[in-house]
């Protein structure tokens, strides 16, 4: 019989205790979000709808959710064509300046995000785009293009170049080899890679905050704004919601990168 | 190919290089050269105050993290293929969740009233609610709570490049098995910890969201000073100067950093 040591006790114990540090905030959101009360009290008093209602019934809150899907949209209708040129771009050229091109891409992964907000901040400010959709959707393509660049990378690793060649000694111009031999083959990574930019961009809150203003605020900045000033249950139904949106997402880009490989 | 990567390219230099370095300019010139912005954050107590509460702040979560995420990196390494996806979804599964939200939830548990106050209430285990939010507690539980995954991650690839047969090799020339552990596993994992020291590292000096909801106004991080001099002083100098110092200390670890692992390790996982 395997007998059981106390440091696997110890590393069970502690593994499960971190789990449960890590997964039960995100959990604890739902039960407040179908409560009847008005202040959090946990376990809740009674169910009820009421705050999806309040949510739902609020023009302020779904204003702000058709702009935050409209940017978000934008966003992935954007940055996933971008994004997919400048991957096959860095994986097939032998150029020297391609590794520094990556670096630059990879860019709004490394600057902290509140000096990014300021600068561009500042910069709309010059150009006139505070407050505008424009300005959303183009800080947004930025800041997901990181995401579609590094999956769309990583789909060409696996794939072998000679087929594509293979396609245009056939006669086929790089164009429509690209797109009958190679986009087949790492149509996964691109899904994936425009799913992450997609929540990227509906989860986006610093920037926002800067350069959104008007009737063109999205989600995250009023959640952040009635968060500041007291607390209601209406942003446990909407993260609730935002929560669930992001999951299913997930499990759609996980499911097709699996695929891939 | 240029051509190829010619608009996204474009897009990266309009909106954050252009930006970034238009700050740069901003925080030296002003109706001329002037190093005044530098001046005050060297000689105002706020100033280098809050740069130093900052490092110390992520220093500290960068400790629990690690602490924390070692053993999460190590059972997920060490069991059985179904049990690692397990353990890998449920640390993956609060890293697509909004910080905001994460930050919301911290706020419901930590408050007066909250979850975890009520329940040591019920419990009578207290008499008066502890004051868990609206600090640096608060701020430090929930930035290691968001980064937490950051940390994970970088160590369970390494560990997974870590042979089984070497610690077989160890125990079977007389290792026990901590033994076996310190002298073999520990520094084969130690590119692991580097990687994920310097991600929550990095992000935990430029965050924002927790520090500015959970933060009480008392917890004030480099960010906030960036936001409050932008926001509530139109103070666009003193603000653009903070940034750059704070872009310089993340640049210099990232350089530093770069000399022992490449940085792909470090970046590759989100």
């Amino acid at each position: 019989m395997r007998t059981i040591s106390p440091a696997r006790i110890a590393l069970t114990a502690a593994c499960t205790l971190v789990l449960i540090f890590l997964i039960l905030p995100v959990l604890i959101i739902m039960p407040i979000s179908f409560s009847s009360a008005r202040f959090l009290t946990f376990p809740p008093p009674s169910l009820s709808l009421r705050w999806y209602q309040q949510y739902f019934s609020n023009p302020a809150w779904m204003q702000a959710t058709r702009v935050t899907l409209m940017v978000a949209i934008f966003t992935v209708l954007i940055a996933t064509p971008l994004g997919v040129a400048a991957a096959y771009a860095i994986s097939q050229s032998k150029l020297r300046i391609m590794r520094l091109v990556h670096m630059t891409l990879l860019l709004p992964l490394v600057v902290p995000i509140i000096i990014t907000a300021v600068g561009i901040f500042f910069v709309y400010v010059r150009v006139g785009l505070v407050a505008t959709m424009p300005g959303l959707v183009l800080a947004n393509v930025m800041l997901g293009l990181p995401y579609v660049v590094i999956s769309v990378l990583a789909g060409l690793q696996s794939f072998d170049p000679t087929q594509e060649m293979v396609a245009r000694s056939l006669g086929m111009n790089r164009l429509r080899s690209f797109f009958a031999v190679t986009l087949p083959q790492i149509k996964s990574s691109v899904v994936a890679g425009g799913i992450f930019a997609f929540i990227s961009a509906m989860d986006e809150t610093i920037v926002a905050l800067f350069i959104s203003g008007g009737q063109y605020q999205p989600l995250t900045k009023r959640m952040f704004t009635a968060l500041r000033d007291e607390i209601d249950p209406t942003i446990a139904a909407i993260s609730t919601l935002m929560t669930a949106a992001s999951f299913m997402l997930v499990l759609v880009a996980s499911a097709r990168q699996r695929k891939s490989a | 190919m240029l051509a190829l990567v010619s608009p996204a390219l474009l897009v990266i230099l309009l909106l954050i290089v252009l930006p970034v370095g238009w700050l740069a300019w901003q925080s030296i010139y002003h109706d001329g050269f002037t190093l005044e912005n530098y001046r005050r954050i060297v000689s105002e107590d706020i100033y280098w105050r809050s740069f130093a509460l900052t490092f110390e702040i992520s220093l500290l979560v960068t400790l629990l993290a690690l602490l924390l995420g070692y053993p999460v990196a190590y059972a997920a390494n060490a069991v059985p293929r179904g049990w690692s996806v397990l353990i890998l979804a449920l640390v993956v599964l609060p890293f697509w969740t909004s910080v905001l939200v994460r930050a919301y939830a911290w706020l419901v548990l930590l408050q007066r009233t909250g979850v975890i106050n009520q329940l040591l209430r019920s419990l009578d285990v207290i008499g008066e609610p502890l004051a868990l939010v609206h600090n640096t507690f608060g701020t430090v539980v929930a930035t290691v709570h968001i980064l937490l995954p950051f940390m994970v991650l970088p160590l369970y690839a390494t560990m997974q490049k870590i042979p089984g047969d070497l610690m077989q090799a160890g125990a079977s020339l007389g290792a026990g098995p901590a033994h076996a552990f310190l002298r073999i596993f520990l520094p084969l994992s130690l590119p692991g910890v580097l990687a994920g020291c310097t991600m929550v590292f990095v992000l935990c000096l430029g965050f924002y969201i927790t520090p500015e909801l959970l933060g009480g106004g008392r917890t004030v991080m480099v960010s906030m000073l960036v936001s409050r001099n932008v926001e509530l002083y139109s103070q666009f100098g003193a603000a653009s100067a903070v940034a750059v110092v704070l872009l310089v200390s993340v640049l210099l670890i990232f350089f530093v950093v770069s000399r022992f692992i490449s940085l792909d390790r470090v970046l590759g996982q989100k």
